[in-house]
């Protein structure tokens, strides 16, 4: 049975995905209390807790705005995609920490997952 | 008390970049004013969904946003298409959005889904070929 965790902190992720640090350094010490991935934005909408990391293939700058609306706390770029200074500069603004790994979205998610961090609820 | 505040926004329908920046304002706005986490996020979301389908559907619109004392009202107006059929556009993942809004991360046909999801009322008129208005409500 895996252990679930409460909290996952956002440096720990970064070590766990061997993700490079693009955005937020000084938000590295926070934490996150569960983990969406997805790449239609809407879906992340109406995925209900906040203090998440926002795990994506994406790489528009409505991926940080969908983040800052639902108070997500970091977004980690899967597949080695490397999102725009815009973007970065946009997620530096809204004090969220992006975070960028070569891993499959597949791969990044199963090991967040083997490490404790869950997904959150869906509210109907 | 029945005073209220009201923000204006005008919504590009050019610039697919820029959709979301109002409801970005808005939820700073309501964060300033002391509004709930949870408010502010159900007003901003049902906005920020609103705003993206008025920039692929209507070429842009209006959005105002009216603080009263126990509730916040969100009016979404545009001079788009209208919308054939509101009940089937309700349905969770019915869209008509181009492909190349999808590979932009919207387009799942969960917009108006989501603007219900968050809201304590919301009311679509529309008429095809004038446009289209949406009117939600959020209880503080």
């Amino acid at each position: 049975m895996l252990r679930k965790v409460e909290k996952m902190k956002i440096l720990k992720i970064k070590e766990l995905l061997g993700a490079e640090i693009l955005a937020g350094e000084d938000l590295i010490g926070g934490e996150v209390n569960s983990a969406c991935c997805c790449d239609m934005m809407s879906d992340v909408l109406a995925f209900v807790k906040d203090q998440a990391v926002l795990l994506t293939g994406l790489c528009n700058p409505q991926v940080v705005r969908t983040a800052t609306m639902m108070d997500m706390r970091c977004i980690v770029f899967v597949r080695g995609k490397r999102p725009s200074d815009d973007v970065i500069s946009l997620a530096r603004e809204s004090g969220i920490v992006v975070l960028a790994s070569e891993m499959r979205m597949y791969t990044a998610c199963g090991i967040l997952y083997e490490n404790g961090l869950h997904g959150g609820e869906f509210q109907k | 008390m029945t005073d209220k505040v009201n923000f204006h926004f005008d919504i590009d329908g050019d610039n697919f970049t820029s959709a979301g920046e109002a409801s970005v304002r808005i939820k700073k706005l309501l964060r300033e004013m002391g509004f709930s986490p949870d408010t502010i996020r159900r007003v901003s979301v049902a906005m920020y969904e609103g705003e993206i389908n008025m920039v692929i559907h209507a070429n842009g619109g209006s959005a105002d946003v009216d603080v009263y004392g126990d509730r916040i009202e969100i009016i979404l107006a545009d001079k788009g298409p209208g919308i054939p059929d509101i009940d089937l556009a309700m349905q969770e993942g019915y869209s008509t959005a181009p492909d190349n809004i999808r590979s932009l991360g919207f387009g799942a046909g969960m917009g108006l889904p989501n603007m219900k999801r968050y809201t304590d009322d919301m009311r679509i008129e529309s008429a095809l070929g004038v446009g289209t208005t949406i009117y939600m409500t959020v209880k503080t």
